[in-house]
């Protein structure tokens, strides 16, 4: 261990003002008290009369904890991310699979058209799921064609459109983490399996799947973390009914000028995350394994 | 050695989870060339969008500017992210943990949570010096840059793991003190992950959304703002049109990114 080079000074200070200061700011926020001023929050402590005023409650917190729209924003957000990591696992796994078991030329290729949209603007591919999903949509005329329904169903605006794009965005975070790991299981070991007679799914079960569950969890928690908090999605293509946390942050926040309890939002979200976050940070940090750094 | 025998189910889920991906993606670029007034109708092939969209000044306006904000966004994240990256891979120091600690938060905690906290942070800034910082392109900045310089650090990361340490422990045995070693070894040899880093913080800047509604304010509405607020109330012509623009563009500046780096520019950290 050695002094702080003078090259890491920068990033460090830099996060330091701009990521931790941040945060401690909201967590500090969440015990404040709104004023009807500009911006719309007491100071926290403020020198008045020649005595030092403290501005400080934990009312927000506890309505946050207490008041049943918070209890299932928070519910629905958890229901939904939880939905979304088990479908992006029974989706991503054999997409990743059949990826990691192609001949090396076409696995560059596979992986690089499974990336792509990842990066291809997130807003427009949300957008178009709207029109996808519309009752006179494309999704609607081919169910109406196979004869699947006789009228359209109402699919976009329920928790079910959400559901679906919500996996849909997310699938590839769970893809690459799962390729990384089964594109460097040892084939002589699943070959040794099946020529001592194990049958394709014996072998899966007890060679693939156990030697796979380091890329199964870190896929999981990269899907379910940001899945928590996911605002735009619920709030294009689905209902307001089923408010979630990011809704319910945003509506105190910019509607409702709340900022104390969006900060107490903000603030137990985190603390929830923080034990999914900590396992992830703790998986990466052992898994050497090049692309997951 | 045998080789595994290419299983239908495994051809067919490849091909259906692809084509699944990249459906919405079709769909916005055909119905951009409709003549119909409504998004998603289809009333032969015509460019008429295409021209409506030169006319928009708004929209061209919000377009200089996010492309604007990216490139300044993505160089401040390029400039920190290589600082940090180096510093975690080559070098052992108190305060390592710390530093790649505090990378991970953009990465992993939702970014409606890290939107608002840049906003704490400006309202603070301007309630205790009373300068107004937290106004037009700067809080932008600022915000995308912490947002891009996690993604930029590991591909650098990535890409130093692959670098042999030899190179530059051969100049300074020559002699060459560290900072000449980084600038005629290191950096060349960095170029080609640099240059994707900066891609892929320009394209997250370019899209972003979350932040910049926090930390900009509806008289300095960014690109994504803009299309956003315009897509809760429905589905236009115009917007297939800039959504194929946007993709067409984001794709090819990905896809120069990715074979820049060799595989190493995926969404996890």
């Amino acid at each position: 261990m050695n002094r702080l080079p003078f090259a890491a000074l920068l990033p460090l200070g830099w996060l330091l003002a701009f990521v931790a200061l941040p945060v401690a700011l909201v967590l500090a926020l969440a015990f404040g008290e709104t004023a009807d001023r500009i911006p719309p929050i007491a100071p926290l402590l403020e020198f008045a009369h020649g005595h030092l005023v403290s501005h400080l409650t934990v009312a927000h917190l506890a309505d946050v904890v207490r008041d049943p729209l918070y209890r299932s924003a928070f519910g629905n957000a958890l229901v939904n991310a939880l939905g979304t990591t088990a479908l992006c696992l029974l989706i991503g796994f054999p997409v990743a699979y059949a990826i990691a078991l192609a001949p090396e030329r076409q696995r560059r290729v596979y992986l690089m058209l499974a990336i792509l949209p990842f990066w291809t603007s997130f807003l427009m591919r949300t957008y178009a799921w709207i029109g996808l999903l519309r009752d006179s949509g494309p999704v609607n005329r081919v169910l109406l064609a196979l004869g699947v329904v006789d009228h359209p169903v109402h699919i976009l605006y329920s928790p079910a459109a959400v559901l679906l794009v919500m996996v849909y965005s997310y699938v590839p975070f769970f893809i690459l983490p799962m390729y990384a790991v089964l594109e460097k299981l040892p084939r002589d070991l699943l070959e040794a399996a099946s020529d001592l007679g194990g049958r394709p799914g014996y072998v899966f079960r007890t060679v693939t799947l156990p030697l796979s569950l380091p890329g199964l969890l870190a896929g999981a928690l990269l899907v379910f973390v940001p899945a928590l908090g996911e605002y735009i999605i619920p709030d294009l293509v689905g209902n307001s009914d089923t408010i979630m946390l990011g809704g319910v942050l945003w509506s105190e926040f910019f509607e409702n000028r709340d900022w104390p309890t969006a900060a107490a939002i903000a603030g137990i979200a985190a603390a929830l995350l923080v034990v999914p976050a900590l396992l992830l940070r703790q998986h990466l940090a052992r898994d050497r394994t090049g692309t997951v750094t | 050695m045998r080789r595994p025998r290419p299983a239908y189910w495994r051809i067919v889920s490849l091909y259906a989870g692809l084509s699944f991906l990249y459906v919405p993606i079709v769909w916005i670029v055909i119905y951009s060339f409709s003549g119909a007034t409504t998004a998603g109708v289809w009333r032969g092939f015509s460019l008429q969008w295409y021209w409506a969209l030169a006319d928009n000044d708004t929209l061209r306006i919000a377009t200089l500017r996010s492309l604007l904000l990216a490139a300044l966004a993505a160089t401040v994240a390029t400039a920190l992210g290589l600082a940090a990256g180096h510093a975690l891979s080559r070098r052992r120091f108190r305060g390592r943990y710390v530093l790649g600690g505090l990378l991970a938060i953009p990465l992993f905690v939702p970014e409606i949570l890290i939107g608002f906290a840049f906003l704490m942070l400006f309202v603070a800034i301007e309630g205790l010096t009373g300068l107004a910082v937290g106004k037009g392109l700067l809080p932008l900045v600022v915000g995308h840059a912490t947002l891009g310089m996690p993604v930029v650090a590991s591909v650098v990361v990535a890409r130093l793991a692959g670098l042999d340490p030899s190179y530059e422990e051969a100049a300074m045995d020559l002699g060459a003190r560290p900072l000449r070693v980084f600038l005629t070894v290191t950096l060349p040899l960095m170029a080609p992950a640099l240059a994707s880093g900066w891609l892929l913080a320009f394209t997250l800047s370019f899209d972003d959304v979350i932040t910049s509604s926090f930390v900009a304010g509806p008289s300095f509405a960014t690109l994504p703002m803009y299309i956003y607020s315009s897509v809760r109330v429905g589905v236009s012509p115009v917007i297939n049109v800039l959504g194929t623009l946007i993709i067409g563009g984001v794709a090819l500046l990905v896809t120069i990114a990715m074979l820049g780096s060799r595989g190493v520019a995926d969404p996890c950290p």
